[in-house]
């Protein structure tokens, strides 16, 4: 079984183990983004017929949560959080200062796909803002200088793998 | 280990507490944000030194949940003795100097801030005093992944007492309490409960509402990894009096954290028979499952949670009906949010007449608060009801971070107000923040100093709005945009005088006419920061200028030429090469290029440049 | 129970929205995403648009009228200047994020937006900023999407989803950017859509209009090597009255074939000719199915749209179907072979057009299996909304018009023939010719009213030649939908109709809009055909003296090896 198979294999086997189908789509794109890292058309429409629903409404879901991405994502995902007690505390200069540095726009990815940009809305560690989080690794009370510095160490980081 | 009768969880309780009793315990915080600041490190390091010096046997450790003080986070306790900001290279010493030689480790304890002193206990941290924890009652407390934990904390007692009443007594209990719901208007629970009791139908659910998206409030997420059975019982209390055997906690996919404990809890219960069929020998069964969002605000608001739960875009429906007679699959639901049932087993086991003793004559209880922004002591803080802001502000918080002064304390999320200092000695209650144009929401509370501009506020909790709004109904969807343009184009210095008055109108309608509540609210932030601060919003109008120097289009950077003695510092630092000189020669800005980033005034020694 | 509506103590029934009892007494609330057709249940209470709203004593917010219930002792006021204030800012509100193209708009003067902006008295639009842009999609042959017209009334997401349960459109996107989309952004044609034109006939702006196909038809009527023939289905005649101000349910048969014949066709004959030979083709596959174990049950085939539902949705049960083309594909086959040879002209210099009630046809007329030859069938087909829009172009004041008659090829139809443009009349034609043939004598019942009506499923079985044929009728896709997972569950049938569109053809997407969303139109259109029929002096197709003379000149035998090759098709997969 090559990769793409296997991935499928876990996406069908894991909508298949369903009771019933009802109200399932939400959980299976969740499923299918973990699987995939994002959701494809491809994708979609395959969920669309395992569900039997119409794929209108899959693309409708998707495109109404920010949490699902329709394009893969940079390797490394920097999420600046927007939430209002980082915002109070700066939040909007770094993120303006990730935009410019990495030349792309809130939701882009840099075209090297080492980078992409994401504005979110709280995390909860309000203690530490302004905060910016990095597949998953909150840096705390981020100020516009520590944005080179933390893309430097991820840079570096890829130079040396 | 499965609990067959309320006997038998009688005498787990019992051995589990003179068990507890006996040791010394090191508990370190494993909630989100002290986990964001290495807490596991932490936690694995006196997992591998405990070993290492042979007292792994003498000395348990565990993670608990958020004890709330998050400003001073990682936290971490040995027995009544609190440590704060604490590394992993702490560790040993912590072992060697408190455990082994028993001398508290004087540099890790909280100082106080007028004192200066080291506080030793818990109990005597300004922080704590004031406070009253109920929600939070288990939260830094209890290993929020051991049942047993939470059940020699009298886990399950309130389920197991309320079986033996009538789900209509259980009710009356709740209703006697006067318990209010803490996500957002404060509807009566014990009512709510009472008519999803009386709809008829045999399938009916009972929902968790953990979908917390006030951004900046983040009360319930402490309260899910904190203690989440608290929620899990609750939600069978609520089930067996109402008449549902399902229940369904919809929570943010953002909260990886919370999900984990959650799942886990929910499992150990089910293990337990806590959950599951029969409980406790009784007819009653219930049984519960997690449906995560997927990163929309709207979902919050009760029937777009409905529909997310069903797969669907988390549109809002059209109420009436309304949930308890038509809900989840068109069933009768009752949806509490976390906090609501956080507050159930305490009713239940104390009496609704002490709950009602606390709080003010229509607010009864506790909230908590999740103080952040330009305050010294960010954190959850649970208080009585009828508490002023300022004690919640100068004597819990501690006042304002670098002594600057309080502008304005901002609640409700982007549903609330901004509140300004003069109104800092009105008790919280419901009533008392909605008659300042502001609202209880699920309990976020901003502080603002000085350098913040209430029109960039306005704007920036609409830009959230219109980021949120699902788009279903006119009002919200092409409305607040409009707002939000006009602020806009306020804030870079086009607004007109009649654009004042449109703020005023279009947001007056847009609350009277759109679908659901967050349409409905979506302009209060505009609206209270137009009521207190008319006079910032007049001087970015009138004058072009933004009194707090924070909207960029308003403001100019001038260096004096009196004052620079052209160090070139400033230019070395301008990120847009905007500033040009020669070495010793006053420098000059280039306005074009200027993005006003400020960098060069934190750069420049000898104040010459200035902002205005 | 009683409520006061602006300041009148009214009765009310348990269950009645504001909207139901203001309407009830006369007074009126403006409305815009509200649809409620009444006889084909059809009803989109979504509340979206926030026009209808109007204060109630005791609530902070204004309430929508549309799905707000009344409950007993309620005051309401409709017109309170806070009312009338928010509805025009709402209506601003949707302007501001509209084009203003209004004069060349294909909904100018019957656009509910601009009816209401006018109502309103909106003079100027206070709120400007951002507007939405999207891309207009003009990839199909019979509707043309145009989202910056959208105003998310859900009316068309409604209709395709809960009606027809076809699910092309779904909302897309969250907030400002939200906007009734196809799958991924789709082009239409690519979609599953059935092109049935069901969300045309319910939007209420410019978002969703027909193809106008009216300049090719100019085009041909203009060429002088150009041989036209034009063909009018039995549902436009008792329709396109009401485009010229006639009250509904009025057959405008003669006025109609008048003024084709005044805009210079060459030939006007009546799609109701090839209805008589589509029941002699469908009546003989029935019959053979019947006596020699074929496939049963059988399904009626001249609804182009539902086609295309079962080709996507039910790929399963493509063996069903009748292989009959549907009638005015019969006829273009007729007209370019038979008709050609008898008026001695090349079959390429023949154009053949349609007026069709409905949207699908277009798409149908373009499918490359009708063709004979490598020509098309059929070339062109206009709507009725789109004859009705010829017609002023050339001048013509319709209701002056002599009534005039169909020419006299191709032109002679039987009473069997007309109820197609109803639904259950294509069964009711069937059952009418293929009981006398299998019963070997014509039958005498002729009004078949079990198979009549407009509740959306009906089923009946009729004793034929000792035979209990069960009978199923089904109109909107959502109904026959529940036909066919009946059948695919293994219930059994003899015979089954469907048409895509709630009454039939009647109701089609290419029909006058129902001023005011007043469905009785619906009702008034069927009796008219209904009375067409009692009044013909044939009413089984299989007598029509034309129809038999076609099969002893040129066809053959029903069902045989030529009739066959022109009259029949067959179906595609499209599940994938």
């Amino acid at each position: 079984m090559n990769e793409n198979d296997k991935q499928l294999a876990e996406l069908d086997s894991y909508i298949d183990s369903f009771d019933t189908k009802k109200g399932k789509l939400i959980v299976s794109l969740h499923k299918a983004q973990d699987i995939y890292g994002y959701l494809s058309v491809d994708i979609q429409k395959h969920i669309a017929k395992r569900l039997g629903i119409p794929a209108s409404k899959v693309y409708g879901v998707v495109t109404f949560y920010s949490f699902f991405n329709t394009t893969p994502k940079g390797k490394y995902s920097i999420d600046v959080c927007m939430g209002t007690a980082c915002f109070v505390r700066g939040s909007a200069d770094v993120l303006e200062e990730f935009k410019s540095q990495l030349k792309i726009d809130v939701g882009g990815t840099t075209e090297d796909g080492l980078f992409s940009l994401d504005s979110i809305r709280c995390v909860g560690a309000c203690g530490l803002a302004p905060v910016v989080s990095v597949n998953g690794k909150v840096h705390g009370r981020v100020t516009r200088a520590d944005v080179s510095k933390i893309l430097d160490d991820y840079k570096s980081k890829e130079a040396t793998a | 280990m499965r609990i067959n009768t309320v006997e038998e969880l009688d005498k787990l309780a019992k051995s589990l507490k003179e068990q507890k009793s006996a040791e010394i315990i090191i508990k370190t915080c494993a909630g989100t944000g002290c986990m964001s600041s290495d807490s596991a490190k932490i936690l694995k390091n006196f997992e591998i030194l405990l070993k290492h010096h042979g007292l792994d046997n003498k000395v348990s450790f565990q993670p608990t949940g958020c004890f709330g003080f998050c400003e001073q986070g990682p936290i971490v306790k040995v027995n009544d003795v609190f440590y704060v900001q604490v590394t992993p290279k702490d560790v040993n010493e912590i072992i060697q100097s408190h455990i082994i030689d028993g001398k508290p480790v004087e540099r890790l304890l909280y100082r106080d801030k007028t004192t200066g002193e080291a506080v030793k206990s818990f109990d005597d941290i300004q922080f704590y005093k004031r406070q009253m924890r109920i929600a939070l009652r288990n939260c830094g407390d209890i290993n929020p992944e051991s049942l047993e934990d939470y059940i020699a904390r009298d886990g399950y007692k309130a389920l197991a007492k309320s079986l033996a009443m009538s789900p209509q007594d259980v009710i009356n209990e709740i209703k006697q309490s006067g318990l209010r719901g803490r996500g957002g208007a404060g509807f009566p629970t014990g009512v709510k409960w009472e008519i999803a009791a009386n709809s008829a139908g045999k399938k009916k659910f009972v929902l968790c509402n953990a979908d917390e998206g006030d951004p900046g409030a983040f009360m319930d997420r402490s309260i899910l990894e904190g203690d989440p059975n608290s929620v899990i019982e609750a939600m069978a209390i609520c089930a067996y009096s109402i008449g549902a055997d399902e229940g369904v906690i919809y929570i943010r996919a953002e909260y990886p954290l919370a999900v984990h404990r959650l799942e886990t809890a929910i499992k150990q219960a089910t293990e337990a028979g806590l959950l599951g069929e029969n409980i406790f020998g009784t007819n009653f069964s219930f049984k519960i499952s997690l449906s995560l969002g997927a990163g929309a605000f709207v979902c919050g608001e009760e029937t777009s949670l409905m529909n997310s739960v069903e797969g669907l875009r988390g549109e809002p429906r059209v109420k009436p009906p309304f949930p308890a007679e038509n809900g989840l699959w068109q069933k009768p639901s009752n949806i509490n949010n976390v906090e609501t049932y956080a507050n159930i087993c305490p009713i239940i086991l104390n009496g609704g007449a002490w709950f009602s003793k606390i709080g003010t004559e229509k607010s009864k209880g506790t909230k908590v608060f999740a103080l952040a922004g330009k305050i010294n002591n960010v954190g959850l803080v649970e208080v009585p009801m009828g508490t002023t802001l300022r004690e919640v502000i100068f004597e819990i918080g501690e006042g304002i971070r670098n002594g600057k002064a309080l502008k304005a304390v901002q609640t409700g999320g982007p549903s609330g107000g901004c509140i300004p200092a003069e109104c800092l000695d009105m008790p919280i209650d419901y009533e008392s923040l909605v008659s300042i144009g502001s609202m209880m929401g699920s309990g976020g509370m901003i502080v603002m100093d000085e350098d913040d501009c209430m029109v960039d506020v306005a704007k920036f909790y609409l830009d959230f709005t219109v980021d949120e709004s699902c788009g279903k109904c006119t009002p919200c969807r092409i409305g607040n945009l409009r707002l939000k343009e006009i602020l806009e184009k306020i804030c870079a210095g086009n607004g007109e005088e009649k654009d004042l008055i449109k703020l005023k109108e279009l947001g007056e309608i847009i609350k009277d006419t759109s679908l659901c509540g967050l349409g409905q609210t979506a302009p209060n932030p505009i609206l209270s920061t137009m009521n207190y601060f008319m006079d910032e919003y007049e001087a970015h109008v009138k004058e072009k200028r933004c009194p707090a120097g924070k909207c960029k289009d308003l403001l100019q950077y001038k260096i004096d030429p009196t004052k620079c003695v052209g160090c070139t510092l400033c230019a070395k630092n301008c990120p847009t090469d905007a500033i040009s000189g020669e070495v010793k020669v006053a420098h000059k800005i280039e306005q074009d290029k200027c993005i006003k980033c400020g960098t060069c005034i934190q750069k420049c020694r000898f104040e010459a440049i200035s902002r205005g | 129970m009683n409520v006061t509506i602006n300041n009148l103590n009214v009765e009310a029934q348990p269950g009645q929205t504001i909207l139901d009892v203001a309407k009830e007494n006369d007074i009126h609330i403006p409305t815009l995403c509200h649809l409620n057709l009444h006889d084909t249940k059809v009803v989109n209470q979504v509340a979206t648009c926030r026009v209808c709203m109007v204060e109630i004593e005791g609530r902070r917010n204004l309430m929508p009228a549309c799905s707000t219930r009344v409950s007993d002792g309620m005051v309401i006021k409709t017109n309170t200047p806070r009312a009338v204030k928010s509805r025009r800012t709402i209506v601003e509100l949707l302007l501001s994020n509209h084009p203003k193209d209004c004069l060349v708009c294909e909904r100018n003067q019957n656009c509910e937006l601009q009816a209401l902006a006018a109502e309103l008295g909106v003079r100027d639009v206070e709120y400007k900023g951002k507007r939405s842009r999207h891309d207009k999609d003009t990839s199909s042959y019979s509707l043309i999407r145009d989202p910056e017209k959208c105003v998310l009334c859900r009316r068309c997401e409604t209709m395709c989803n809960k009606v027809q349960t076809v699910g092309v459109y779904s909302a897309v996107h969250r907030g400002f950017d939200t906007v009734m989309g196809t799958a991924f952004d789709e082009p239409i044609l690519d979609t599953v859509c059935t092109f049935c034109g069901q969300c045309v006939s319910v939007c209420p702006t410019g978002a969703l209009t027909q193809v106008d196909n009216t300049s090719e038809v100019w085009k041909a009527i203009n060429d002088p090597d150009k041989f036209v023939i034009v063909q009018t289905a039995p549902a436009v005649r008792v329709a396109l009255g009401e485009e010229f101000g006639v009250e509904a349910g009025t057959s405008v048969t003669g006025k109609m074939v008048a003024a084709l014949k005044l805009m210079g066709f060459d030939k006007v004959c009546d799609t109701d000719f090839a209805a008589d030979l589509t029941i002699m083709e469908e009546a003989t596959e029935f019959i053979d199915r019947l006596k020699n174990g074929g496939k049963l049950p059988i399904l009626t085939s001249c609804c182009p749209a539902w086609v295309k539902f079962i080709e996507h949705q039910f790929p399963d049960l493509l063996d069903i179907p009748s292989t009959c083309k549907s009638p005015h594909e019969m006829f273009g086959a007729i007209a370019k072979t038979y008709l050609a040879e008898k008026l001695d002209i090349d079959p390429k210099k023949i154009v053949v057009v349609s007026v069709m009630p409905c949207l699908a046809k277009k798409y149908e007329a373009i499918r490359p299996e009708l063709s004979n030859k490598e020509i098309q069938n059929v070339d062109f087909v206009i709507t009725t909304r789109e004859l009705a829009r010829m017609i002023r172009e050339a001048g013509l004041t319709f209701n002056a018009l002599d009534d005039d008659d169909f020419d006299d090829m191709l032109g002679e139809s039987t009473g069997a023939s007309v109820i197609f443009g109803t639904t259950g009349g294509v069964v009711e034609a069937a059952v009418r010719t293929a009981a006398s043939w299998l019963e070997g004598k014509d039958i005498e019942k002729f009004d078949w009213t079990e198979l009549r009506g407009l509740d959306g499923i009906r089923v009946a079985t009729v004793p034929i030649a000792g035979v209990d044929v069960k009978i199923a009728i089904a109109h909107g896709l959502g109904n026959a939908r529940k036909i066919f997972e009946r059948i695919r569950a293994g219930e059994e049938f003899h015979i089954i109709e469907v048409m895509a569109c709630p009454g039939g053809c009647i109701g089609g997407g290419g029909q006058p809009y129902y001023l005011e969303h007043d469905t009785s139109v619906l009702r008034k259109r069927a009796e008219a055909l209904y009375a067409e029929d009692k009044e013909k002096a044939i009413r089984l197709s299989h007598k029509n003296p034309q129809i038999i003379k076609l099969y002893e000149e040129f066809l053959g035998d029903p069902g045989g090896h030529k009739a066959h090759a022109l009259l029949h098709t067959k179906y595609v997969r499209r599940d994938n």
